[in-house]
């Protein structure tokens, strides 16, 4: 009762004096803006690399021929001798390995079906590449050892690829001409959309997968000084078996197969996409961390702004005090009053904070297309962060309120 | 009723105030006794030290030395929250420039004591509905101070001291604000005030106001000039 008959009287005092309510509100109103886009966009990121994690798997490790591992030049990808089915097989043998598998990929083919064409990329594998990958197919089947190995025509296609070439549906049983060669589809691979994230990638969908030996044979050709090449290997490591350390084993294992000396730099490099998924979390954080600073730093000195206004409020009110004082407010009664008129005051700027950070992140959704999310949690911190600036800087103002001498503050003017 | 425990007791009471180099004795050395059911009032010419003994009896201040009781209770060993309690309970204020909150209507005006109080207060609401009908003020509850008279905040002021049925009523200059004739108003409803049995302290230089209490201390210089409880009133009065 006594708390929300001062909630009342702080209201009353607040809108008595409109305008210098809001001037004072302001740094509050810009500190819990940012703060609500800063845990948005944060929760955003971090639900994107969420769903990379799921997508992709964290105890993957990629492996390409020619660029540097770590610091230095880079040869560009390829530049160096690539990969062979003998290294895959060698690799199968390693005791950290549950599944591998070897890939070459074609860019720039051009598919063409009974409705339409569309040029695309095609990606040879190995029938393990549905298990590495995660990467199941929705429709059909996937395609089998057998297959690979007598260099079937058959493929699955990629969602994107598969909408464009069919149109009307049902892709599932025809057959495409890529670069002239006939396939059969045999499968729809699962939809596993933007690769990266704020838009900038590219898109995994539009893709056709096929057997590794055809795609070799028919449609990219072999490479002149490596037989059974593959241009990427991917290793799916064992459940328990951890990452990094797999992934120098493997290094090791390919330096050996690929005669690197000692000392001199590895002419592959391996990719643990774990790694990557954490620099790019590391990224969103440090992100996160400068708009906290943002927040933390405008809530600090919209703190200063209510105090300031408080303490003149104080002094403005000496003789009301010193009257309440006169019959019988106790000083914690008059604490209380200005602590709650100092809260009030940050809470209000909080909620119009609230209103144009709700603003922010909707515009930050729109134009990064990134989902928007403004959970209770973020509302709540938001809110809460307002409310103790006002705890915080109301109780020095409040305080003084207190102590003041009953018969001083009454006479003064 | 002498014989029986003064309700207010001082002894030996001195202000001393520091004005730059100089010391003023406010009040020096007063002894006094008020008993239950006076009606007091305390002259004086102005820096005689009367509004010094009201912020004393009231604890609103402390003495530099000498000792005051207020129903039996030393006032300088209790806490600043045992004072603001006992203003609350035990004292009722009345002022010259009536010091009602401008932005709270009457019957919220009245209601403020009532919402300090610390024991329970029963029902605040009509309480304070009461005490604005034994003013007079019944039908003018929910008018702020800008929209009364002057008289009639004075009354909304005493409601409010009486609020929390206190058995003392401290009364500083009440009518120095006032006409004659709201003068006279006032003062009738402190002698009724009286007759139910509250206490009366009023502070005036009026010998008109003075008229009306039972008891007149004159001020001088810091001392009790004339006390009527000890003198012939006539004689008193005759000083003037």
């Amino acid at each position: 009762m006594k708390v929300g008959v001062a909630v009342t009287s702080a209201a009353e005092a607040l809108f008595s004096n409109p305008m210098r309510s809001l001037l004072t509100m302001l740094g509050i109103i810009i500190g819990v803006a940012s703060v609500m886009v800063m845990m948005s966009i944060g929760e955003g990121a971090k639900a994107q690399i969420e769903a990379q994690i799921s997508s992709v798997g964290t105890n993957v490790l990629s492996m390409q021929p020619g660029s540097m591992n770590r610091g230095g030049r880079n040869q560009g990808g390829g530049s160096a001798r690539p990969f062979n089915e003998a290294d895959v097989s060698a690799i199968a043998e390693q005791p950290y390995v549950e599944s591998v598998t070897g890939t070459l990929s074609g860019q720039g083919v051009n598919a063409v079906s009974e409705e339409t064409n569309w040029v695309t990329s095609i990606q040879g594998a190995t029938a393990e590449y549905f298990e590495v990958n995660n990467w199941p197919a929705v429709e059909g089947r996937e395609f089998t050892q057998q297959e690979v190995q007598g260099g079937a025509a058959v493929a699955l296609l990629g969602k994107t690829t598969a909408t464009s070439l069919f149109p009307s549906g049902d892709a599932v049983g025809q057959r495409i001409r890529v670069n002239g060669v006939p396939i059969e589809i045999i499968g729809i691979l699962e939809a596993k959309g933007q690769s990266g994230g704020g838009g900038m990638g590219r898109d995994r969908d539009d893709m056709i997968l096929a057997p590794l030996s055809m795609v070799r044979n028919r449609i990219t050709g072999g490479n002149r000084w490596v037989s059974r090449h593959v241009s990427n290997i991917q290793v799916l490591v064992q459940d328990g078996y951890d990452v990094m350390e797999a992934q120098d084993e493997l290094a090791t294992l390919m330096r050996e197969r690929r005669r690197v000396e000692p000392g001199a730099q590895d002419n592959f490099s391996v990719i643990n996409f774990a790694d990557m998924i954490k620099q790019r979390a590391a990224v969103a954080e440090n992100m996160s961390m400068l708009l906290a600073f943002t927040a933390a730093v405008s809530l600090i000195v919209g703190g200063v702004g209510v105090m300031n206004i408080m303490l003149v409020s104080v002094t403005e009110r000496t003789r009301e005090i010193g009257l309440r004082m006169a019959i019988g407010a106790r000083g914690a009664d008059i604490l209380l009053q200005f602590l709650v008129e100092a809260v009030v005051l940050c809470t209000l700027g909080g909620l119009i904070g609230m209103a144009i950070g709700w603003g922010g992140v909707y515009a930050y959704a729109q134009i990064a297309q990134a989902p928007m999310l403004v959970s209770p949690v973020i509302v709540a911190t938001a809110l809460g962060a307002a409310a103790s600036v006002g705890l915080i800087f109301g109780f020095f103002p409040a305080r003084r309120a207190a102590q003041l001498d009953p018969i001083q503050a009454l006479r003064y003017d | 009723m002498t014989g029986t425990r003064p309700l207010i007791s001082c002894r030996g009471l001195t202000k001393v105030y520091r004005m730059g180099d100089q010391e003023v004795r406010a009040l020096d050395g007063v002894d006094l006794d008020i008993h239950e059911g006076e009606f007091v009032a305390i002259m004086g010419p102005s820096g005689s030290g009367k509004s010094s003994l009201m912020n004393l009896i009231g604890a609103l201040d402390r003495p530099t030395s000498g000792e005051m009781w207020i129903n039996g209770r030393a006032l300088s060993e209790m806490s600043r929250d045992e004072l603001a309690d006992l203003r609350n309970e035990t004292l009722g204020f009345v002022f010259q420039q009536f010091n009602l909150l401008a932005r709270q209507d009457a019957f919220q005006n009245v209601r403020l004591p009532l919402r300090y109080a610390r024991k329970e207060a029963g029902d605040i609401d009509a309480r304070a509905k009461e005490c604005l009908e034994l003013v007079g003020l019944g039908t003018r509850m929910d008018h702020r101070p800008m929209q009364l008279s002057g008289g009639q905040q004075q009354r909304v002021a005493i409601a409010r001291a009486l609020s929390n049925r206190p058995r003392i009523l401290l009364a500083d200059e009440p009518t120095g604000a006032l006409d004659t004739k709201t003068t006279a108003e006032i003062m009738h409803l402190m002698q009724e005030l009286n007759r139910q049995g509250i206490t009366i302290v009023v502070i005036t230089h009026e010998t008109e106001v003075a008229g009306y209490a039972k008891r007149q201390i004159h001020f001088r210089d810091g001392k009790i000039e004339i006390d009527t409880a000890h003198t012939d009133l006539k004689r008193a009065s005759g000083d003037h």
